[in-house]
């Protein structure tokens, strides 16, 4: 048979599948929650990372809880592949669709069920997004502690798929410090409770697992978060540095002292060039790299910290050091840190972003190594980070329009990541693997890891129709190997901060 | 080490040739938790020794074996510790031991749980293969996080040879303040202030002459307990006092831990009296200690229609765990979900078996 008739019978065989999927859906949910022309299923062809995209084949949007069940029931017996995806805001092309699959959009489950200041506790639906959680609470003093910086968007469903953290993190811990108990829809249809709201459940700690597990083991339905009371007072600290291994002694200073400080961040020169003109944030363009290391929790506690980070600073060389006198001056400091992503895209036509951690001790090593390979690859690379737990995010600059320079570029960020592993780190800190970083999870794990991986994808989804072909990569997959790239409108949401 | 690792290796590929269990164990400070191994003994506490220890990176990897003596001692050279003050329940008591039985001490419901903590572990098979999973960094979300469900999991999955763990600096400054007070007060209290930015980081109530007496540690920088101190009133506990006091309640060396059965009740933290028998309260309301002699089904409903669970923690005789079970039954689909988990990391079943529950 030659090429063209068979793609003439796929695309028949498509359609019969599709009209199937889409008849079996119409029997248990209303017709207007499943959508499948291309026109209705373009809008959800990616999540934040618009390099990876699919055309999914059909579109659900389910309403109640009982609707993913059977939702999920008849995906399984006809065998089709579902992803579950809510604000879509994810960078790492885990929400990407399956073009045989359901794409299950979980954004009408967009209520806070209860909010009990009294057990300092929510109980939300998945949709629900991440800054909504603490505006809620916000009357009572409260507030949901982990805030990736695109809270204003992303939905805590996401943030349990991802484990996402944020600034707050190093303090106030991760998305698995800080939900008591999930409750999600098995690829069987039945519901599983994970965790409780006592402070534990009998068992293995499932929950421990699923958080952070990319939306391959089961589709949320409701979260508990643990909410917590708003300190009196944050103040920042912003202090330059001649020397990125200065800086980076001075943060190995600050928790050598004792101290954790509510967020602790590094940008080098070449990110406040970047950042600067964007948002105006009064840095100081001729330091090497700045730090922001902010304290928060009683007056008291803060003058004291703020005393003892500002001398550890001293000590470690810091050139210049101001400290926000005001609410104002704070979120004006931490503006330039937080738009990062999209000052970049300002500056340079394309991007790669790096997303690996790496012990603390490491950062001089590896920004230094960076920097080294900048000139080798003669590129420009801009670092901001979460210096105070090891997360870095370079961001490597280039122009796609040069083949030459893309390649330079590709070699540049595998070398990166690479190091990031060869000295103790990870892949990825907090953005995910979902299908961008597979393959480098061939770099950082061995066969036999991989192969506990998918026992414990298979524990939960022993069909492996949940978001397949994402996160833990066959061994086949292994024997290539990838590369993550950002082009300038390939980002969705440029608007919103990153990191 | 490396004899010791290839003769663990040897045992567990044995063991899986043979399909004859081994029961793994320790300092055996907690082998009354759950049910009794059946299989012949693994012994890690030779398998011991700090790896890595770096006081700026806020982690310290050892290797199974090691006591939390020794961790411990190290740590607070450095002026850190295990801020989820694992009970120990005598000297001989493992790093190994302490994450296979995920057990917490006062400060958990301030600080966090063991599973918290575990940043990564090293974990020998059922094939005798040494996998690593996490790491030494504290964020990390490259694959599943198979080192936190690892935590609690009472030997089940595998072997587990080398823990790392986020360690925190120790406070600068504690104090413990008493109130005279019942316990009904005592949780109301409790939960209000659980809502103001106060740093309480351990909680007890227990009953005493003329009702009950409830306590709470402050802890951070000297202003900011003081401040705590000036807001809160009560009496200020000694601190040699105070610091026995934590100890014998992580511990379980209070006249009251002697009962038996003693349960383990795990509710939210906002819950009523439970009723049920004699009480000893931590973690802001969130663990009830109790003595009682109801039937298991009867401790187990009530938890469970207050949105917790129980364990009979100590039982009155092996009889009686065998009879009615250890742990809280789990609900069908995640039974379902543990079972096959059991089975995809040790098909034979030969680590631990029924430990935990007869049917893993």
């Amino acid at each position: 048979m030659n090429a063209p008739l068979d793609a003439a019978q796929d695309a028949l065989t498509i359609a019969r599948r599709q009209a199937e999927v889409v008849a079996a859906l119409r029997h248990v949910v209303p017709e207007h929650c499943v959508m499948y022309r291309e026109e209705e299923v373009r809008p959800y062809e990616c999540d934040g990372l618009s390099l990876f995209r699919e055309l999914p084949m059909v579109v659900v949007l389910p309403e109640t809880e009982s609707q993913v069940q059977e939702i999920l029931r008849l995906c399984k017996r006809l065998q089709v592949p579902v992803v579950a995806r809510g604000a879509g805001t994810g960078l790492s092309g885990g929400a990407m669709p399956h073009a045989g699959g359901v794409l299950l959009g979980m954004a009408k489950f967009n209520q806070i069920r209860r909010l009990d200041a009294r057990t300092c506790t929510a109980v939300v639906q998945p949709g629900v997004r991440n800054l909504a959680i603490s505006e809620a609470a916000a009357p009572y003093n409260l507030y949901y502690a982990p805030d990736p910086s695109s809270q204003i968007a992303c939905s805590i469903g996401g943030n349990v798929a991802e484990n996402s953290g944020g600034v707050h993190c190093l303090k106030y811990g991760l998305t698995v410090h800080n939900v008591l108990r999930v409750r999600m829809v098995t690829m069987d249809g039945d519901i599983a409770e994970l965790g409780s709201e006592a402070l534990d459940a009998p068992g293995l700690d499932l929950l421990a697992v699923f958080i952070g597990s990319e939306g391959m083991l089961g589709v949320v339905t409701e979260v508990t978060v643990k909410l917590v009371p708003k300190p009196a007072l944050a103040q920042v600290i912003m202090a330059s540095f001649d020397h990125v291994e200065t800086a980076a002694d001075a943060v190995a200073g600050i928790i050598a002292a004792g101290i954790i400080p509510a967020g602790l961040e590094m940008m080098d020169k070449r990110a406040t060039a970047i950042v600067e003109p964007f948002v105006q944030a009064g840095y100081d363009l001729d330091a090497a790299a700045i730090l922001l290391c902010e304290s928060d929790g009683t007056p008291e506690t803060v003058a004291a910290e703020i005393a003892r980070m500002t001398d550890v600073f001293e000590r470690s060389g810091a050139t210049r050091i101001q400290v926000s006198a005001s609410e104002a001056e704070r979120l004006r400091f931490w503006a330039g840190r937080k738009n990062a992503f999209p000052a970049a895209g300002r500056a340079s036509p394309d991007y790669y972003c790096m997303d690996g951690t790496i012990p603390r001790r490491q950062v001089g090593r590896v920004l230094l190594a960076i920097q080294e390979m900048e000139v080798r690859y003669d590129m420009r690379c801009a670092n901001v980070f979460h210096a105070g737990d090891g997360n870095l995010h370079p961001l490597i600059l280039f122009d796609a329009n040069d083949p030459d320079s893309v390649r330079r570029a590709e070699d540049f960020g595998a070398e990166i990541l690479e190091l990031c592993v060869q000295v103790g780190g990870t892949v990825t800190g907090e953005h995910g693997v979902g299908i961008e970083k597979i393959n480098q999870m061939c770099v950082q794990f061995t066969r036999e890891e991989l192969d506990a991986f998918h026992a414990v994808k298979h524990a939960f989804d022993p069909g492996g129709l949940l978001n397949p072909n994402k996160v833990i990569p066959t061994l086949a997959r292994c024997a290539e190997y990838g590369r993550m790239h950002v082009h300038a409108g390939e980002l969705r949401f440029p608007e919103l901060p990153r990191f | 080490m490396d004899s010791l690792l290839s003769d663990l290796r040897a045992r567990v590929i044995l063991a899986q040739a043979s399909g004859k269990p081994v029961s793994i164990h320790g300092g055996g400070t907690k082998d009354f938790l759950g049910m009794k191994g059946t299989g012949t003994a693994l012994d890690m506490s030779q398998y011991a020794g700090i790896v890595s220890y770096e006081p700026t990176e806020l982690v310290v990897t050892a290797r199974a074996g090691t006591t939390l003596v020794e961790l411990e001692s190290l740590l607070a050279e450095n002026g850190q510790m295990l801020a989820f003050e694992p009970p120990h329940f005598g000297p001989g008591a493992t790093l190994g031991g302490c994450i296979a039985t995920g057990l917490s001490g006062p400060r958990r419901a301030a600080a966090g749980s063991a599973r918290d903590f575990v940043l990564g572990v090293k974990l020998l098979d059922a094939h005798g293969r040494m996998l690593t999973f996490g790491g030494e960094v504290m964020k990390n979300v490259a694959g599943y996080d198979v080192s936190r469900i690892l935590t609690g999991s009472l030997g089940m999955l595998g072997v587990m040879l080398e823990v790392s763990v986020k360690v925190l600096p120790r406070p600068e400054r504690e104090l413990t303040l008493r109130y005279a007070m019942l316990e009904a007060a005592a949780i109301e209290r409790l939960a209000a202030w659980g809502a103001q930015p106060l740093p309480i980081t351990a909680s007890s109530w227990v009953a005493a002459d003329g009702g009950g007496e409830l306590r709470i540690r402050l802890s951070g920088s000297p202003s900011a307990v003081d401040s705590g101190r000036a807001r809160l009133g009560g009496d200020v506990v000694p601190a040699a006092e105070a610091d026995a006091w934590w100890q014998s309640l992580r511990e379980q060396t209070l006249p009251f831990f002697a009962a038996r059965p003693l349960w383990r009740v795990s509710v939210p933290p906002v819950t009523p009296p439970l009723a049920l028998g004699d009480t000893v309260i931590e973690w802001n309301g969130g663990q009830r200690w109790v003595s009682t002699t109801q039937p298991a089904e009867a401790v187990r409903s009530a938890a469970a229609a207050l949105g917790g669970h129980a364990t009979l923690f100590r039982p009155e005789s092996i009889d009686e765990a065998r009879r009615v079970g250890v742990f809280h039954p789990l609900d069908p689909v995640v039974e379902g979900i543990h079972r096959r988990l059991k089975s995809e990391f040790d098909p034979q079943g030969i680590f631990n078996p029924g430990r935990m529950y007869s049917y893993l």
